[in-house]
């Protein structure tokens, strides 16, 4: 079974983000740049239902920048055996992305597309989703156990009162959370060895879709600043504060 | 404007949560109905129906609908979407699992987690964990919109005189041979839930074990507070992962939250730093949690807790 797994380059999570002082979006100048991290899981994901035998190829994918090659790059060092970059400058987000997917989806026809569940900069939530219903296809989001058997997959889901497991049938659309494995690093023989992977760069027309965001970004600023505290010396002192002057005991 | 808000259910009553999104619906304006979908849920939309501001519940009560599977119920709305301008839910794992499926299905963006109102097209939302807060708005003829349930206060109930609004059955029955639910492994707990929970007591990796968590639960049943966690401790198995606040976890704003051996990474404060008052135990004064606190107190938590619990 091929596997596509869709990665994001955003900012390393560890970044403090300034917002530009003329508010119209995040300083991402000299900005240390990653993959994001749930894309990570999907790789690690892949790469395991490799080493088990399910899975016999995986396809890394990623739209964005020309920079964006070096997150492909990642995955590929990782285990991914090949790459495609759909290239754009535009400022995308979910449904350009998924617009995008769809079409290599439709392309490759893969039995199993693996996504992170969000992207750690617009914290959207939605590609997965929305690459599911392009492709008419069933999704499995959230997930922190998957295991294909008997030709249909299951899913064990992080929802809010607990878990949920569902059964999917192939090929199907999955998005990863953060407690289905913990990504592997890149060996420095890898990350050689990843420099000589195929990659294929598209553009948008090629795939004959448009991706640039059509919700205006009007605005970006920073969040209202919670006042410094103070440091109260015991329990007593805590819950005396609590009660007589936050008031909320 | 017409706006379709979906509502939220467990064990067949009607969530809080969508008390918050029929508010947010209302800062939108226009007529608001209520889509109950499930299996055996009259009682949901009955009580949806007293919700203030309500016009009209639409009921569809069908096994295809049971536990909300994303097919079907995205096909569902998409199906009633025509009727409305905005299509509303509360960013809960269903809400989050199925709105994104409506408007693709619909060839519209999607707008996540809205905290604030600006116009019937323009809406406030966190990015980058919260640290930063984004303007947008939507071209689309559908705004399908997910809402942060601790962004609006519950629009009230219409009270005993108040009646309810009519509630209607919807007869699409959408097709789905993709999805098979199997099963579920719920939290059962007497405590209040952690998204409306007045206070909120949270332990971290310092717990160092899920047995220490019963070091929070006296606490938190003598503030009647729920109980949440940090990633870490979660990963690393102390607590299932419902518990977890945060980015990626759950949002939570209540009077006053406690944070117990929690060091305060931003994808923790993400989910917890819109808190009336905050309050950190941590051993290390030098944590960044102690930034956002309005009182912290550097102590080791095997003695701070058993002696907060007495003093209480
Ligand atoms: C994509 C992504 C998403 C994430 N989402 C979330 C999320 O939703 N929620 C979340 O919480 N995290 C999230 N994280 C993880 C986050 O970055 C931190 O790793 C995590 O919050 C740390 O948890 P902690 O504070 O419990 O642990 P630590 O950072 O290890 O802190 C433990 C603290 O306990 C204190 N301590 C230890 N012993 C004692 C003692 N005896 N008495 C008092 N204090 C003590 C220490 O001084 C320390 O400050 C995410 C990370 C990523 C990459
Ligand atoms: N531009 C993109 N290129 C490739 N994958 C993407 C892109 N945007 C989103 N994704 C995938 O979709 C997931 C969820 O992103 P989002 O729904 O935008 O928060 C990410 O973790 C990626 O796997």
């Amino acid at each position: 079974m091929k596997i596509v797994v869709a990665v994001k380059r955003v900012i390393d999570y560890n970044v403090k983000i300034r917002v530009k002082p003329d508010n119209s979006d995040v300083d991402l100048t000299n900005v240390k740049m990653a993959m994001n991290p749930f894309c990570e899981i999907a790789v690690e994901e892949a790469v395991r239902l490799q080493e088990k035998g399910v899975a016999s190829e995986i396809v890394a994918v990623t739209v964005g920048p020309k920079a964006a090659q070096e997150q492909l790059r990642t995955a590929l060092a990782l285990g991914a055996d090949r790459a495609i970059h759909v290239e754009t400058d535009e400022r995308v987000e979910s449904l350009g992305a998924a617009k995008a997917l769809a079409k290599v989806v439709e392309a490759e026809q893969p039995g199993l597309v693996i996504l992170g569940k969000q992207a750690i900069d617009t914290d959207n939530n939605q590609a997965g989703q929305m690459l599911a219903a392009l492709t008419g296809l069933p999704q499995g989001t959230f997930a922190s156990e998957v295991a294909v058997e008997g030709g249909k997959l299951q899913v064990t889901r992080e929802i809010d009162g607990g878990l949920q497991t569902i059964e999917l049938t192939l090929p199907a659309i999955v998005t990863t959370d953060l407690r289905l494995n913990e990504p592997r690093y890149a060996k420095l023989p890898d990350i050689m060895k990843a420099k000589k992977k195929p990659m294929d760069v598209k553009s948008p027309s090629d795939l004959g879709v448009e991706v640039a965001s059509k919700v205006k970004l009007l605005k970006v600023e920073p969040p209202a600043k919670r006042q410094g505290g103070i440091k109260v010396g015991s329990v007593d002192e805590l819950v005396d504060k609590l009660k007589n002057e936050a008031k909320v005991l | 404007m017409s706006i379709l808000v979906l509502a939220e259910h467990h064990d067949g009553a009607l969530a809080g949560a969508t008390a918050h999104v029929v508010a947010a619906a209302q800062a939108i304006g226009g007529d608001i109905d209520v889509l109950v979908a499930g299996e055996n849920v009259a009682a949901v939309a009955e009580a949806a129906a007293k919700l203030d501001g309500v016009a009209k519940v639409r009921l569809a009560d069908n096994a295809a609908y049971a536990h909300l599977l994303a097919e079907p119920t995205a096909a569902l709305i998409a199906e009633l979407a025509g009727d409305y301008s905005h299509v509303l839910a509360a960013a809960s794992t269903t809400g989050k699992n199925v709105l994104p499926r409506v408007a693709a299905l619909k060839d519209v963006s999607q707008i996540s987690e809205i905290i604030a109102v600006e116009s019937p097209d323009t809406f406030k939302r966190p990015i980058y964990a919260g640290n930063a807060i984004a303007t947008v708005q939507s071209e689309d003829a559908l705004k399908v919109i997910t809402v942060r349930p601790t962004g609006f206060d519950a629009c009230p109930d219409r009270g005993s005189e108040g009646g309810s609004a009519s509630v209607e059955a919807v007869e699409f029955v959408a097709d789905n041979a993709q999805s098979t639910f199997i099963k579920e492994a719920l939290a059962q707990s007497d405590r209040p839930e952690l998204g409306a929970a007045k206070v909120v007591i949270s332990g971290g990796r310092g717990m160092g074990s899920g047995e220490n968590f019963t070091l929070l639960e006296g606490i938190a049943d003598k503030l009647g507070a729920a109980i949440g966690a940090s990633r870490a401790a979660v990963d690393a198995g102390f607590v299932p992962n419902d518990m977890q606040v945060g980015q990626t976890g759950k949002i939570v704003a209540p009077e006053l939250y406690i944070a117990v051996g929690i060091s305060g990474a931003i994808q923790h404060l993400a989910g917890m730093k819109d808190s009336k008052v905050i309050v950190a135990i941590n051993k290390d004064e030098e944590a960044p949690i102690f930034q956002v606190a309005d009182y912290g107190l550097v102590a080791d938590l095997f003695e701070a807790l058993p002696e907060l619990e007495q003093t209480l």
